[in-house]
Formats: C-alpha cells, sequence, structure tokens
C-alpha cells in the first residue's frame, strides 16, 4: 500500500471527527504523510457531514475528488448514498444500516429512499452493511458508533491491529477508554 | 516530536513557542479552537472577549505593555476589531502582537465570503499566510520576529482548509522571551493628529521595509519545475495547484501583504504562461496586473465559493473529472437543524405560532428560518436583531412593532446587542427582545462567556446579571421563562409585544449538550393513547419521524427533554423501554 483516501461521512452529532481522528494517527503511525479534512461549525448541528482522511508519501490537497476515494465508511444510509460518487470503481464501502432522516423527508417534502443499501451493493462489489447501532449498545453505550465502524474499516483496510489500539489509546480520553476498545473489537469481529 | 495537528492547533503551538503571554478572542468558526488550544497552556493568559474589538484591544494593551500578544477571530470579526486594526498600524507595538483571522470561502459557517486580505493592504499591515499546519507553527512564530523587527502587528490568514485540516508537526522548543520593558511613549502610542501625522509617515517607511523583506527573507520561494507553466499562488490554494499541475514551476507566497515584486517579475520572465491561483478576490492578481506582467486567473476561476484541484484541472487544463460511478436517486437535502431537546424549540413552536415578524441574529437559534419554523425575518450581523427590529418599528410605526421582535442569543447579546438595546430605550423605542439565554455560546461549539459564570479555563468568574443590566439601562419590564413552558411563553409574549414601552423578555434554558444538562433517555408514543393527531410533531424535532398516519420516535436520537410530552394531549409520549406501546 503506498496511498489510501479514506472518506467518513455522516450526520452531524454521530461522532466522525473522533474516527477521523484515530484515523489520521494510524496513518502517522505507518510513517505516511497525511491529512485529515474536517467539519466543524454550523453543519454539525444535525446536517450532512463529511471527513476526508488521505495518506501517502507526501500529500497535498486535503480533499479526495470524485472517483478518488478507496473506502468510504458511511455513518447513516442517506449519506452513504449522497457520497458513493466519490468512491473509486473497485473501492470498499461500510454502510451503517443507521436512518436518520432528514427534515424535508420529516416534513414530507421529499422521500427517503427505499433499499439503498441493495442498489449500493449492486453497483459497488465490495459493500458491507452493519448495523452498528445495536452493537454500540450492547457495548455499552450507544455514542460508541463510531468506534464500532472503525472496527470495520480496520479490518477492511487489513493495517495492523495493534496500531489502530495503540492510535485509540492515544486519542480517546482515558475514563472512556475501555468501553471505546470494546467497541472497536466488536467492530472488528463483526461478520461480514 | 511529531503530532497530527489541526492548522489551528499548530498556530496555538507556534504562539506557545513564541513565548506569547497574552491571548485574547471572541469565537468565530472557523478561528475558534485557536484559543481553545491555546487555552491549554498554563503559561498563557488567556480569555474570551465578548467581541472581537475587545479582544484585539486586549492584545494591544498586552503588547504595548511589552508581552508577545496574540488574538484571533473569524473574517468577519475583523470587521468589529477594524477600528482598533487600523490605528495601531500606526502605533506599532512593543511586544509582538499578532493578530490571527480566518476567512471561509465557500460559506461553510458564515454569513459571507469576504476576503480579508484587502484589511491588511487597506491598514497597511503585513499578511503571512500558511499552506499547511506546520507553516502554520512556523508562520506565527515568523510572524512575532516581523512584527517586533517592523513595528507593526502582523495579520495571519488562514482558511477553513487551513484552519481545519490536520497535518503533521514537528514539536519545537518555547523560546526564551521576557516581558519588553514597558517606557511611556505618547508620541508612539497617544494617537492625537499631531502625533499620528507622524506615525503615518513612520507607517510609508516601514512599507518599504517589509516590500525589501518581501523579496529577500525566503518566505516567498520558487519551486521551479518545468517552465512551460509558472504558478503564483499561496495557502491552502497552493496545495490543490501543486495537485492539478504537478511538475511546473511555482512561486508559493508565503507573505500575501505585501508582495514580492522582484521575486514575481523574476519569475514571471522564465516561464512561458502565468496563472494565479488564489481562492475569492483577484488580490495577488491585480496586483501583478497593476505591474505590467500579463496574468491568467479570474478569467478562468471563479470569484465565488472554494477551489479544489479538481476546479482546476477542469477550468484551466480542460480535464473533466476522472470516472466515478452515479447511482440514478434524488437524494434529499440534509440542511443543519436544533439538536434534539434543544432549548430554542420551545420558543420557536410560539413565534411561528403568534406570525411574529422576528428580527433574527446569529447563532443556533438562526436554523429556526429554516422550516418547519420558519420563523425570522431577516438576519445581517452580529448584534443587529435588537438595532433592526427598532429601525423596522420607527419604519413602519408602532402597529408594526407590535407583531415585532428581536431574538438574540445570550453571547451575542454580549458581543453587540447591548448598544442596541440601549439605543432602543433612549430614543423611545418600544421593541420586545427576547434574549435567548441557553447558558453557552452554542453555534462555534460551546464557549464561555460573560453570561455563563466560567471563564476560557473554565473558572468560576462574576456572571453578567442580565435582568439588572436590562434595568440599570432603562428596560422596566424584564421577563423571564423557560421556553418550554409553552402557555407561559405565548402569554408573555402577547403581552410584552403590546405595552408601549420596551422590553426584555430572558428565555432561559440550557443548551441541550452541555455536560451538566441531564434528561431522562429516549421516548417512545404508545400507540394505544396515541390519537395520530400529529400535535407533537408540530415542534420539528429531528427525533420526531413521520412515518404515514402516525408518528415514531427516533430512539437514538430523542435525549427525553419532554418538549412532545408536553404538546401531547392524549399523555401518549412514554419514556422508551418502560411501557408496551
Ligand atoms: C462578528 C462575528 N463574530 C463571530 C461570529 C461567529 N458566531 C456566530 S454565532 C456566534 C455565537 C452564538 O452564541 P449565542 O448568541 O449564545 O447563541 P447560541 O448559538 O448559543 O444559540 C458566534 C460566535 C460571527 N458570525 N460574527
Ligand atoms: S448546540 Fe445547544 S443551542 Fe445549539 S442547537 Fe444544539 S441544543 Fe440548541
Amino acid at each position: 500500500m503506498d496511498k489510501l483516501n479514506i472518506m467518513i461521512v455522516g450526520v452531524g452529532g454521530q461522532g466522525t471527527l473522533l474516527a477521523s481522528r484515530i484515523l489520521g494517527n494510524v496513518a502517522m503511525k505507518m510513517s505516511f504523510d497525511v491529512k485529515v479534512s474536517e467539519v466543524h461549525g454550523m453543519a454539525q448541528r444535525g446536517g450532512s457531514v463529511v471527513t476526508y482522511v488521505k495518506f501517502a508519501k507526501k500529500v497535498y490537497s486535503p480533499l479526495i475528488e470524485k472517483g478518488e476515494a478507496d473506502i468510504l465508511l458511511a455513518f447513516e444510509k442517506l449519506e452513504a448514498l449522497r457520497w458513493v460518487e466519490f468512491l473509486k470503481e473497485d473501492g470498499s464501502i461500510i454502510i451503517n444500516k443507521q436512518r436518520i432522516d432528514p427534515v424535508p423527508v420529516i416534513l414530507g417534502k421529499e422521500k427517503y429512499p427505499e433499499e439503498i443499501v441493495e442498489k449500493i451493493n449492486k453497483v459497488f462489489d465490495k459493500t458491507v452493511a452493519v448495523d452498528a447501532l445495536p452493537i454500540a449498545r450492547e457495548c455499552g453505550n450507544i455514542k460508541a458508533v463510531n468506534v464500532v465502524l472503525l472496527g470495520v474499516l480496520a479490518r477492511i483496510t487489513g493495517i495492523d491491529k495493534s496500531i489502530w489500539l495503540e492510535s485509540i489509546k492515544e486519542v480517546v480520553p482515558q475514563k472512556i477508554q475501555e468501553l471505546n476498545i470494546k467497541a472497536f473489537e466488536a467492530g472488528f469481529n463483526v461478520e461480514v | 516530536m511529531k503530532k497530527l495537528m489541526l492548522g489551528n492547533e499548530a498556530v496555538a503551538r507556534g504562539a506557545y513557542e513564541a513565548g506569547v503571554t497574552v491571548a485574547a478572542a471572541y469565537p468565530g468558526t472557523p478561528s475558534t479552537e485557536i484559543t481553545e488550544n491555546i487555552a491549554k497552556y498554563d503559561e498563557i493568559y488567556s480569555e474570551w472577549s465578548p467581541n472581537e474589538k475587545v479582544a484585539l484591544e486586549v492584545a494591544i494593551g498586552a503588547s504595548v505593555a511589552g508581552a508577545r500578544s496574540i488574538c484571533a477571530m473569524k473574517h468577519v470579526g475583523l470587521n468589529v476589531a477594524a477600528d482598533p486594526l487600523f490605528t495601531v498600524s500606526y502605533t506599532g507595538v512593543n511586544g509582538g502582537l499578532v493578530i490571527m483571522v480566518a476567512d471561509d470561502p465557500g460559506m461553510h459557517s458564515s454569513q459571507n465570503e469576504q476576503d480579508s486580505r484587502f484589511y491588511a493592504r487597506s491598514s497597511k499591515v503585513p499578511m503571512l499566510e500558511p499552506s499547511d499546519s506546520r507553516e502554520c507553527k512556523d508562520y506565527v512564530k515568523q510572524a512575532f520576529e516581523i512584527s517586533e523587527k517592523f513595528d507593526c502587528p502582523v495579520i495571519v490568514r488562514l482558511s477553513t482548509r487551513i484552519a481545519h485540516s490536520q497535518s503533521i508537526v514537528e514539536l519545537g522548543e518555547k523560546v526564551d522571551y521576557s516581558l519588553k520593558d514597558y517606557v511611556k511613549n505618547p508620541a508612539k502610542y497617544v494617537m492625537m493628529p499631531a502625533m499620528a501625522r507622524k506615525r503615518h509617515v513612520e507607517v510609508e517607511k516601514r512599507m518599504g521595509g517589509l516590500r525589501e523583506f518581501s523579496n529577500t527573507s525566503g518566505i516567498n520561494n520558487i519551486e521551479w519545475g518545468s517552465k512551460d507553466v509558472g504558478v503564483i499562488t499561496s495557502g491552502i490554494a497552493y496545495q490543490y495547484a501543486r495537485e492539478a499541475f504537478g511538475d511546473v514551476s511555482y512561486l508559493k507566497l508565503g507573505m500575501v501583504y505585501p508582495l514580492p515584486e522582484n521575486i514575481i517579475r523574476e519569475f514571471a520572465k522564465e516561464v512561458k504562461t502565468l496563472y494565479v491561483i488564489e481562492e475569492l478576490e483577484p488580490f495577488i492578481e491585480d496586483q501583478i496586473q497593476k505591474m505590467g506582467i500579463s496574468v491568467i486567473g479570474k478569467a478562468l476561476l471563479p470569484v465565488i465559493g472554494e477551489y479544489s484541484s479538481q476546479l482546476i484541472r477542469e477550468k484551466i487544463l480542460d480535464q473533466k473529472a476522472g470516472a466515478s460511478v452515479k447511482i440514478d436517486e434524488a437524494v434529499p437535502v440534509r440542511p443543519p437543524v436544533m439538536c434534539p431537546g434543544c432549548p430554542h424549540r420551545g420558543l420557536y413552536y410560539v413565534l411561528k405560532k403568534q406570525k411574529l415578524t422576528v428580527s433574527g441574529d446569529i447563532g443556533c437559534y438562526t436554523l429556526g428560518a429554516l422550516p418547519p419554523t420558519e420563523s425570522m425575518d431577516f438576519c445581517v450581523c452580529m448584534g443587529a436583531s435588537v438595532s433592526g427590529a427598532h429601525g423596522m418599528e420607527k419604519a413602519r410605526g408602532r402597529e408594526f412593532g407590535k407583531k415585532t421582535v428581536a431574538v438574540i442569543g445570550d453571547s451575542t447579546f454580549m458581543h453587540s446587542g447591548i448598544t442596541g438595546l440601549i439605543d432602543i430605550v433612549y430614543n423611545k423605542g418600544n421593541s420586545t427582545v427576547i434574549i435567548l439565554d441557553n447558558s453557552i455560546t452554542g453555534m462555534t461549539g460551546h464557549q464561555q462567556n460573560p453570561t455563563t459564570g466560567y471563564t476560557i479555563k473554565n473558572e468560576p468568574t462574576k456572571q453578567v446579571d442580565l435582568v439588572k443590566l436590562a434595568n440599570a439601562i432603562g428596560i422596566e419590564r424584564v421577563r423571564v421563562v423557560d421556553p418550554f413552558n409553552i402557555k407561559e411563553v405565548d402569554k408573555i409574549l402577547k403581552e410584552e409585544t403590546q405595552v408601549d414601552e420596551p422590553s426584555v423578555i430572558i428565555s432561559q434554558r440550557p443548551c441541550a449538550l452541555l455536560k451538566s444538562v441531564k434528561y431522562d433517555g429516549p421516548k417512545k408514543i404508545n400507540m394505544e393513547k396515541c390519537k395520530k393527531c400529529k400535535q407533537c410533531f408540530t415542534i420539528g424535532c429531528p427525533a420526531l419521524v413521520n412515518v404515514g398516519d402516525h408518528i415514531e420516535i427516533n430512539e437514538a436520537l430523542c435525549i427525553g427533554c419532554d418538549l412532545c410530552t408536553k404538546l401531547c394531549n392524549f399523555g401518549a409520549i412514554e419514556k422508551a423501554g418502560e411501557n408496551n406501546g
């Protein structure tokens, strides 16, 4: 592996930032140059959020362009659909089966698309769908959805698990480390 | 040691390594984390000031007193701080003074996309622009040296993608910086006409020195590649250009004002086709044109929005985007929305119900302008709600005024709402001003402010008493209400808009995201009791989902704030996991 472009997409409040920080740390530990581009502010209030994580020998632009992502990690189904055109033709996509209705859908002005996972699966062979919410709940806190999904991602990248665990320990505050490691392991071991 | 850092975090590290001892700021995306990170260093006194003008003045005072000081703001914050900026350019500094300003091309989180580089030129203050986190740290340190060498403040400009991107930074040692002597010097620091005239001469002299520095210091440098194409660029645009053009020649500007004319001429002479790649306004391009050098920039590239390497490829190199697979399916937009449990929601429910004209302001509550509440008529800048409502009443008369209110958050009221309120009292207005006191500065990610009772370092401090404050400036009618008590809000609003005198309503309930706020956990709808009237749905909470003929609660989102519970006439909303339902 000499370069990897990963996008993490979701809904503001789902904890995508923490996931991208851990991922960025993993890249650095592997001696890559790395850039992580985040979203703060307005969009974080329940809007559509995207973070780009790029590692390579040398990274210039922090942004990933359409058709350039090796892996798309979607925290929510509709967001998977929104950003899927950023994925390479032979890219992998991980979709959390959680559904969060955006306001136009809630108000009945627009429709939440049906069978998103199936539709994406038809086009992308490497589609993995997981239901991370119940897994996180079982680990003790639904907020750990982000780290469960990171566990799934870790397996797919094939990057040494110990590097991930080290990064979690460095990035996550002490008092929620145990929960997060449990959630990561659960995601890592999910049957896909 | 190497560390992955946000641009903003690297700025904070740079300030620390440069020996800064005073930092002041008002939050604003994308600049906020600069000062949040500075506050983590015990060596640096740091504060959230009530607004950017105050922040810059604190930093100026500290500089005159001999300390290295820094202040930070978003682009529109520099409008607020422009008054001291133009004159501190004349006085110059004692300890180094650096002003951080973060622009927001693409308006991820802003009300306009003004280009702050023009402030550097019109105030005659040098400006640096880093292109990644490493440079954020290095340039901030260098900015302090420039500030002291040329006796002027230095602006360091970031943009969203620099401020909010993480890249690798090599940590360095803190320099040994001790306070400079304080010597009284009115000729330099008291800007009355006689002194200012002399100082203006100094400013022009200084500009000569800075131009020379820009040419010779190495902060602007050429990376030679193929000479068929030359690209002059800076900041994040450099990164996009690098990726789009590949192996061509670059003149990378670290100092964007004043420009290095000699280097630009030398570079232009050597390359066949010359481009300037800069987001927003043709700031660099216009100056190069003025030098008589022909260059391609905004003829092909937009002045609106953010750039990307793909945009440059398309517009300049005529290369289409790479293959990407599209799935043919309409994807609903996902605009931001007030959080589940947001205290503002209760108030907006009533504003909508009473069909009031709402003079708006900036904060989480601006989201009330969007469906389903759609209860905001205008919103311009911080503080404008209060003065704007007054103007509306003066224009359209008292009857219109009786159907008009101003809404303003606690932090925004401290920032610039107070003066507008004084105006209303002084000039015999009758406006009703609602202060949405959620005990925090919400929109920018939860910073303390003078109404919260805590400092940036979370130390307890005196708290502004909003009721007494309003009384003291002459408002006799001040009401405090819990926005989740909808009946009470409805009643008070009716009363206060009708009285022929100014009034203040303080809508008080903490932001749902504060750690101290504990609700009971998710609710669910008991379908045996639910009459499918959808009354609860009208509050527009993202946790309430319309599933055809009835409403369901998304348990992953609901925090149990109970606002919808209060609206249900049939007691159908219950704690999840308790009843069958
Ligand atoms: C001059 C200026 N400075 C900073 C900002 C960034 N900003 C937008 S809203 C806001 C504060 C909002 O806090 P508050 O008024 O308490 O409302 P809340 O978000 O908590 O509802 C800030 C700092 C801005 N838009 N303009
Ligand atoms: S952050 Fe607080 S104030 Fe802002 S929308 Fe969420 S709950 Fe409301």
